[in-house]
């Protein structure tokens, strides 16, 4: 068989489009194929999902209901309390106006919301700094739906990211947790979830562990009759978090500083 | 020459210390252990099967703790599913494994303490006692 120029550059050309057709439709099958296969394990990364809190603290009223808040975290992750402030460890507590929004005040403030005690716990920062500072990644930001989580097992103590967050929101076990008075009844412990040891820095997982079941977060569980905490997703328009936050002014905790946090409050008047 | 006495009697005091911890543990050898399986909830298994085969588990059990370690942590994979059986486990120390080995004093730790091996899991995860179960 004899081929001229003509033809033999024909029929390279031909067939150089249908293998540039041919590839990218194996590619595309390729994707189909990878994302079935990676679902049955649950791994949703990048699935569009933030985790958000909006605190309505008009709802929270008395001590008591903070309280009950706190309680609800410290007994479901066993957060050891020694009674001192300097071994105190902290996932969920309360700050004055001054402390918790520095700068926002002025001479003038109501003196209701001056007063006031504000639920504090750790922002989930969308740019969160403990995490940019961690020299074993411990820490580090979970991309199915953005929670700062800690992993204990790598923890090696150095606080660089107590010293980088600038909510206070990790502390230091300068103790065996352990050791801790109040975890020394057993009815004060929860036994399905661990405690942590001495020498790690500790704080609040948006209570990774529940939302594992589909529970709530322990917190917004104990104030559910006041509604003061809202809980869901930020990236939809549709959620509660997203309501609260169109029709009510809401602030965040320092957000000149650019960690973006996943927390709101509405002060109220 | 006249010290030979003296050092072959050192010699023999030497060698006598040096060896004691052979010969005084000369047929002391503490037997194999034998992890017991006779909790209540594995007793009520129609079929008493662990997430793999004991051989596998026994030889594996450490890298496969540290690896749900990381899939549930890190990459949050809830459930391990089964090389050997094919089911679905969901991934927890506290919760899954222990929930059928109860027994952590008469399981874990009788190979643990044979085998001299300090793991630190209890630093911080309950095992089942603690719990005041």
């Amino acid at each position: 068989m004899s081929m001229d120029r003509r033809d033999f550059l024909k029929i390279i050309g031909l067939s150089t489009v249908a293998g540039g057709i041919g590839g990218a439709g194996l590619l595309e099958l390729r994707k189909g194929t990878a994302e079935a296969s990676s679902a049955p394990h649950g791994r949703n990364k990048g699935s569009g999902s933030t985790l958000a809190m909006v605190i309505d603290v008009r709802k929270l009223e008395s001590p008591d209901q903070y309280k009950r808040c706190i309680d609800a975290c410290h007994k479901a992750h066993n957060v050891p309390d020694f009674g001192n402030p300097k071994d105190e460890i902290k996932w969920i507590w309360t700050d004055d106006f001054e402390h918790t929004f520095p700068g926002a005040g002025h001479e003038y403030v109501a003196e209701e919301v001056e007063k006031k005690q504000f639920l504090l716990l750790c922002n989930q920062c969308e740019k969160p700094a403990c995490v940019r500072v961690c020299p074993t990644q411990a820490t580090f930001k979970r991309a199915s739906d953005g929670i700062v989580m800690m992993d204990y097992h790598r923890c090696i103590g150095c606080r660089f990211c107590m010293a980088a967050c600038p909510f206070g929101a990790r502390s230091f076990n300068w103790r065996d947790p352990r050791t801790a008075p109040n975890l020394q009844n057993p009815a004060n412990l929860n036994p399905k979830f661990p405690t942590r040891m001495k020498g790690v820095v500790e704080k609040c997982n948006f209570c990774a562990e529940r939302l594992r079941e589909g529970l709530e977060p322990a917190c917004v569980e104990a104030c559910k009759d006041t509604k003061a905490i809202v809980f869901g997703n930020l990236d939809d328009p549709k959620s509660e978090v997203r309501e609260m936050l169109r029709t009510h002014y809401t602030i965040q905790r320092k957000p000149e500083l650019g960690t973006n946090p996943r927390l709101f409050y509405v002060i109220g008047g | 020459m006249n010290d030979k006495g003296k050092i072959m009697a050192g010699l023999i005091i030497f060698i006598g210390i040096f060896t004691f911890p052979f010969y005084s543990n000369l047929g002391k050898a503490s037997a194999v252990p034998e992890p017991l399986l006779n909790t209540p909830v594995i007793k009520q298994m129609p079929v008493k099967q662990c997430v793999e085969t004991k051989e596998y588990m026994r030889a594996n059990h450490m890298q496969m703790l540290n690896e749900w370690r990381d899939m549930l942590l890190r990459d949050g994979i809830k459930t391990y599913k089964s090389m050997s059986n094919g089911k679905e486990y969901v991934i927890s120390l506290q919760n899954t494994c222990l929930n059928c080995h109860s027994n952590k004093k008469d399981f874990c730790d009788t190979c643990h303490k044979y085998l001299a091996v300090h793991p630190y899991c209890w630093d911080c995860h309950f095992g089942p006692k603690e719990a005041g179960v």
